[in-house]
């Protein structure tokens, strides 16, 4: 079921130039919550920053009563969330959308652009308690845009590489040598990142014969089937990235 | 005790809170945040004859103080929304207003006397201000042979409380009000969207994939209010407000400038429970006012 609560800031950490990491806590318990699930955050009560924000949950704390999200400063919205302190309280509508399939054995590789990290701790953690075997590809600019790997690495093997080969291999992520493996033995490919990656790793995922679940972000108002601003063309109609995903099968996508 | 009954015509509400067309779905996207039965009505979202895809993303910008949006009436036709929909929905414990469109005045007769026939549906908002559609919509709405001729036609084929929802990219608004209560309008209700853009000045393209849409939220507010004014003051058929109503304030400014009900439109995305916020914000201006009845306030402004 979905709420819309105030949360309270209880931690903001900065990890580079761009990106932090918020934790709020609830005035009460959590419901259930799965990874890619999103959340619509009320930022400011500002004429500039007139809509919520969606953000993809990044962590939960069930003992704390808390969530983390990861937020790389984008526009206005981001820029104002990064100015929270601990004590503020922020409106939150959540859990919003649906989740990634979690296969109970098997090889899972996450392939995560920029800020696509978002919805993948909580996903390792929960594939992680599972047994199944995780690798995560992460690429980005540079060196300085990669964050956070060491909490991945507690969760399964970690692979980078950065366009300017400050980190890991050089190059675009689906430019990364794993791919020129000709058995690419993985059970399910899930990806989240910028557009064109996301089709990139969808088109390997078709070549390969390997399915695939991609986190769609698109401009929505509501979050939560209302207006219906978010659409993405699928096989079968206009449907809500709120709603019916964030997280699509990519052989459902008109990609 | 206060009472919040108001009268739409025939159509007796509860209070005067409801929700605007194309902001509030079917009434169930709210059902986890709030208890719909407290509406006095749900317009829902706009109904056409046959199934429409809508336009192509993105579909909405926000500016300043408001949004855009360019959704293009995305519905799956008259005939799905009497037979899947409206049998979830007939029974929650508010009226349940179907929103009408149209490309051409057949689409418009066809659909209402479609809606005509279904037990329970007691009002139609007749949509000739949509201003994202290339037929039809907005293009009745701004000319007022054509406001006239889809009145008509429609009032010929619906017995139920007949609502104009008119739009405000006209230059007097009054006079379509007007127009549209001499055709057979039992109410009208104001506003539809303002016609905008949105433009991204590092790419230099436009942001919504129609170019154009539809502007609302609280930028629109003092205009809204104004238009509402001039259209109680031309009317005797009661008058539906909205135009960025974000709380129980702007509510009562707007029963004041003359609305007998009023429709939370864009708020409900921001605060989904809003709409009972300013159904209970009403009720305290009443008690804190000594108004009795909430009828004593509809076009009250002191001038």
């Amino acid at each position: 079921m979905k709420r819309v609560e105030d949360f309270t800031v209880v931690d903001h950490k900065w990890l580079n130039y761009s990106s932090f990491i918020i934790e709020l806590e609830a005035p009460g318990d959590l419901p259930d919550i799965q990874a890619g699930n999103f959340a619509e955050i009320g930022i400011a009560n500002s004429p500039k920053v007139f809509l919520r924000r969606p953000f993809s949950i990044y962590d939960v704390n069930p003992a704390a009563n808390s969530l983390s999200f990861f937020v790389k400063v984008v526009g206005e919205g981001t820029r104002l969330l990064g100015e929270t302190r601990k004590g503020d309280n922020l409106s939150v509508i959540y859990p919003l959308g649906n989740s990634f399939s979690k296969p109970v054995s098997g090889r899972v590789l996450v392939v995560a652009g920029g800020s696509g990290i978002a919805p993948f701790i909580l996903y390792g953690k929960e594939l992680h308690k599972n047994g199944t075997d995780i690798t995560f590809l992460f690429g980005a600019r540079s060196a300085d845009d990669i964050v956070l790997t060491d909490q991945f690495k507690t969760l399964g093997n970690v692979l980078t590489i950065t366009e300017d080969g400050s980190l890991g291999e050089k190059g675009l992520v689906t430019r990364h040598s794993l791919f020129s493996n000709r058995k690419l033995s993985f059970d399910l490919i899930v990806t989240c990142g910028p557009e064109p990656m996301m089709k990139a790793v969808g088109k390997i995922s078709l070549e390969r014969d390997i399915p695939c679940e991609a986190s769609l972000e698109n401009t929505m108002a509501c979050g939560f089937g209302a207006c219906l601003c978010c659409i993405v063309p699928t096989i079968d109609g206009n449907k809500c990235v709120c709603t019916e995903g964030p997280v699509f099968n990519i052989k459902d996508l008109k990609w | 005790m206060v009472d919040l009954k108001v009268k739409i015509h025939e159509l007796e509400l509860k209070n005067p809170v409801t929700t605007a067309s194309g902001t509030y779905g079917y009434g169930e996207e709210y059902i986890d945040f709030m208890d719909v039965n407290r509406l006095a009505a749900i317009f829902v979202k706009g109904i056409t004859l046959e199934n429409r895809e809508g336009n192509p993303y993105p579909r909405m910008a926000e500016t300043a103080s408001g949004m855009l949006n360019s959704v293009g009436l995305q519905n799956k036709g008259v005939d799905y929304f009497i037979n899947t929909i409206y049998p979830r929905i007939r029974n929650f414990d508010t009226h349940i207003i179907p929103n009408v469109n149209g490309s051409t005045i057949e689409d418009y007769v066809t659909v209402s006397s479609k809606l005509n026939k279904v037990d329970g549906i007691r009002a139609i908002e007749l949509n000739i201000s949509c201003p994202n559609v290339k037929a039809g919509g907005m293009a009745f709405g701004i000319n007022p042979r054509s406001a006239t001729e889809a009145t008509r036609a429609v009032r010929d084929v619906f017995k139920g409380t007949l609502i104009v929802k008119l739009s405000p990219n006209v230059t007097d608004i009054a006079l379509m009000a007007k127009i549209v209560a001499d055709a057979g309008a039992d109410s009208v209700s104001l506003v539809n969207t303002f016609l905008g853009m949105a433009i991204n000045a590092e790419t230099r393209k436009p942001i919504l994939g129609t170019i154009t849409g539809g502007l609302s939220g609280p930028a629109i507010k003092p205009i809204a209010l104004r238009m509402v004014w001039d259209v109680y003051r031309a009317v005797k058929i009661p008058v539906i407000g909205m135009g960025g109503i974000m709380n129980a304030t702007d509510a009562i400014e707007f029963i004041l400038a003359g609305s007998s009900a009023i429709q939370i439109g864009t708020a409900n995305y921001i605060d989904p429970a809003v709409s009972i916020k300013i159904l209970d914000g009403i009720e305290d201006y009443m008690v804190r006012h000594g108004v009795k009845s909430v009828t004593e306030l509809i076009g009250a402004m002191k001038v």
